[in-house]
């Protein structure tokens, strides 16, 4: 078991004819799984070409009627983004991975908007990122950017607002012998899908996770809540750390959504709340894996 | 992006929302001379800088004759204005906004943001103008009013007429449009933040906006050409504009340990673990995924303009990026710039140990880390070392 992803996912890139786009399903189609998972790709106007083996189609409806994925990856450009996950959420999708950067905002609160409620097939389609790594199942998908090598199966969850940052996670899990479930990059901007507290429930459901590492940064307060709703319902270990104890107020870290304004969103008070509500937490980014090894020792 | 306050109202009157007749000046002699051209008995000399808290620097003045306008635009014109948002060197006033005075009733407050938990637009407005909303919000949370925006159907009539009551201005179309049209240029520019304060009702019975605040989606700008020529230089670190040119995201801080780190997550946790081990991080730079030779070397010489820097620290996680391409760059930065304060250099990830073969190789005297925390330690460690 896993979240979100496994071997049997049946994945669709969007804007799999750009350099990007190519690069990274190259990658994903030889990690694992990867030669059944990736199946289609979509540019409009581009039917009928293909890539590596792999079709494509003008949409996205046209794409998961003809080989019946429901997940889709987005690498299109940021003007072009928030539209192409309109498109895969009106064509009923399961599950939306935008790895994009650089997306306006109102353009990502109209798609927000879009996506309340239920879809035509009376589901709704879940989002990942945008501005993120993507999501990974060692050993048998890979949906994203993030370098295959330095996961290794096993039974720890991790959750991250960051790219890098998680890698360096997941490489002290694996250098400790422990391996992970899942990994799941929720992306770095302001308007978001999926939040830490989405993805915790879901690890705390899964029955092949067995603690979870969650990395926060900087910048709104989705750390917070998420550790309140641990306080009271996660069953299992949660190791916490978050980046920008050092970032200045009122400037942006790079990531959007990675601001500490109007006296709001600073590391200090994350790490308190979280503390105080159960979480594992450590200051040194170094030590993520020795905190998660110290607590499963207990 | 943030712009001045004459352009943020040059923005409102394109949205019907009244202002006071101003003329923004670039000398002492133009103030005069936009003063007189507007007539009347009272004048507002006020510096244009991107900061608030510009009249408790002194950087706002009531002139109540034209020798009164010469006196404050000669005293502001030029200064270095120091407010609690400027920092301790405070800003250079390059620009004044000569304002005919108005008659104030009663000050309110009004703004647009986005909040990021409901994932909405949600107008703030409070019957406290006049001053920081933080205040009003800790002090007097009552007095705040929000209305979350539904981005189809936009702010209505009646939402409008609610918060226009609330604050006490009840029964003025004048408000309904002024509200309406602040969440429009919200909206149709791609903003961050609009905000008046204060709002302010006249002695005549009008609503203006007598100061007036923009900031931008960076993420947006490439749809409006008409921001961007707003932008002012002079009011930006010349760095960050330097950083930018390449790509590079960095901020500047107070230590003397750059970073040089790939991924926005990653190096704020590099200048953390560097605060945690005792020393003090230079700056925040974030190479991105995709750094080539040349953007590393641009790096380096941008983190070398620093008087202040006595140690660099390379923290590079491969994933897309692979480590021998970053330990080329490195190398390559280290001859050109001749380098003259310690390097450590952390490389993990893909291809990471061909980078430290290319570092080892090259004969320069470069400090290899294992880990995060062990290249922390060296940092500090030689930082102090050269104090």
């Amino acid at each position: 078991m896993s979240i979100l992803i496994n071997k049997d996912t049946r994945v669709m890139t969007q804007g799999m004819t750009g350099k990007v786009g190519q690069f990274h399903t190259l990658h994903s189609k030889n990690y694992a799984n990867g030669e059944n998972c990736f199946v289609a790709g979509v540019t409009p106007g581009k039917a009928g070409q293909s890539y590596e083996g792999i079709p494509v189609f003008n949409s996205v409806a046209e794409a998961k009627a003809q080989t019946g994925a429901t997940v889709s990856v987005i690498y299109v450009p940021p003007p072009y983004a928030a539209a192409a996950i309109d498109e895969a959420v009106e064509a009923g999708l399961e599950l939306v991975i935008c790895i994009t950067e650089g997306i306006p905002v109102m353009d990502m609160l109209r798609t927000r908007y879009k996506m309340q409620g239920q879809n035509k097939q009376g589901k709704q389609t879940l989002l990942i990122g945008p501005n993120c790594p993507g999501v990974i199942t060692p050993d048998e998908i890979k949906i994203g950017i993030m370098p295959g090598h330095i996961h290794r199966k096993g039974r720890i969850g991790v959750v991250s607002r960051s790219g890098t940052l998680t890698y360096e996670a997941v490489w002290q899990l694996t250098q400790l012998g422990y391996g992970q479930s899942s990994c799941v990059g929720i992306g770095g901007d302001p308007i978001n899908g999926l939040k830490h507290l989405d993805v915790m429930k879901m690890f705390n459901d899964d029955p092949a996770t067995d603690a979870v590492v969650m990395v926060g940064e900087i910048g709104g307060n989705d750390e917070e809540e998420c550790a309140r709703w641990i306080r009271g319902n996660m069953k299992k270990p949660v190791v916490g750390f978050i980046a920008g104890v050092t970032a200045p107020p009122g400037k942006r870290m790079g990531h959007a959504g990675a601001i500490i304004s109007g006296g709001q969103g600073g590391a200090m008070v994350k790490l308190a709340v979280m503390e105080e509500c159960g979480i594992h937490i450590t200051r040194n980014p170094a030590e993520m894996g020795k905190t998660m090894k110290a607590v499963l020792r207990g | 992006m943030k712009i001045h306050e004459y352009q943020a109202k040059e923005i409102l009157r394109q949205y019907a929302i009244l202002t006071p007749r101003g003329k923004a000046c670039f000398s002492v002699e133009e103030a005069v001379a936009a003063a007189t051209e507007m007539g009347g008995a009272l004048w507002i000399v006020k510096a244009q800088i991107h900061a608030g808290g510009r009249g408790k620097g002194g950087g706002v003045k009531i002139a109540h004759s034209l020798n009164e306008v010469r006196e404050h635009a000669g005293k502001i014109m030029g200064m270095q204005l120091v407010t609690h948002q400027t920092g301790a060197a405070g800003q250079k006033v390059r620009c004044l906004l000569i304002e005919e005075g108005v008659h104030i009733v009663r000050e309110f407050y009004v703004a647009f943001v986005v909040d990021r938990s409901k994932q909405r637009a949600v107008l703030i407005a409070s019957s406290e103008g006049g001053m920081e909303i933080e205040l009003v919000a800790a002090k007097s949370p009552d007095k705040i009013h929000k209305v979350w925006i539904d981005p189809v159907a936009g702010l209505t009539d009646a939402e409008a007429d609610a918060v226009a009551k609330k604050i006490g201005l009840a029964g003025l179309a004048s408000a309904r449009a002024c509200l309406q049209g602040l969440y429009r240029a919200f909206v149709e520019k791609d903003a961050a933040l609009a905000e008046i304060n204060p709002l302010v009702l006249t002695g005549d019975g009008r609503v203006i906006a007598l100061d007036a605040k923009f900031n931008f989606d960076s993420n947006a700008l490439y749809r409006h050409p008409e921001i961007v020529a707003y932008r002012d230089l002079s009011e930006e670190d010349p760095n960050e504009i330097e950083a930018s040119k390449f790509d590079l995201s960095y901020i500047a801080l107070d230590g003397n340990i750059g970073c040089l780190v790939n991924g926005a997550g990653l190096a704020m946790a590099t200048m953390d673990i560097i605060k945690l081990y005792g020393g003090a991080p230079a700056n925040f730079l974030d190479v991105g995924g995709g750094a080539s030779k040349e953007k590393v070397a641009e790096a380096f010489k941008l983190m070398l303009k620093n008087p202040k820097l006595r140690a660099i620290l390379v923290n590079i996680f491969g994933g897309i990026m692979r480590c021998d391409v970053i330990a080329e760059g490195v190398v390559a930065a280290v001859r050109e710039t001749h380098l003259n304060v310690p390097l450590i250099v952390r490389l993990e990830g893909t291809n990471a140990d061909l980078g430290k073969k290319i570092l080892a190789e090259s004969g320069l005297a470069i400090i290899a880390a294992n880990d995060m925390a062990d290249a922390a330690k060296k940092v500090v460690a030689v930082a102090r070392g050269k104090q």
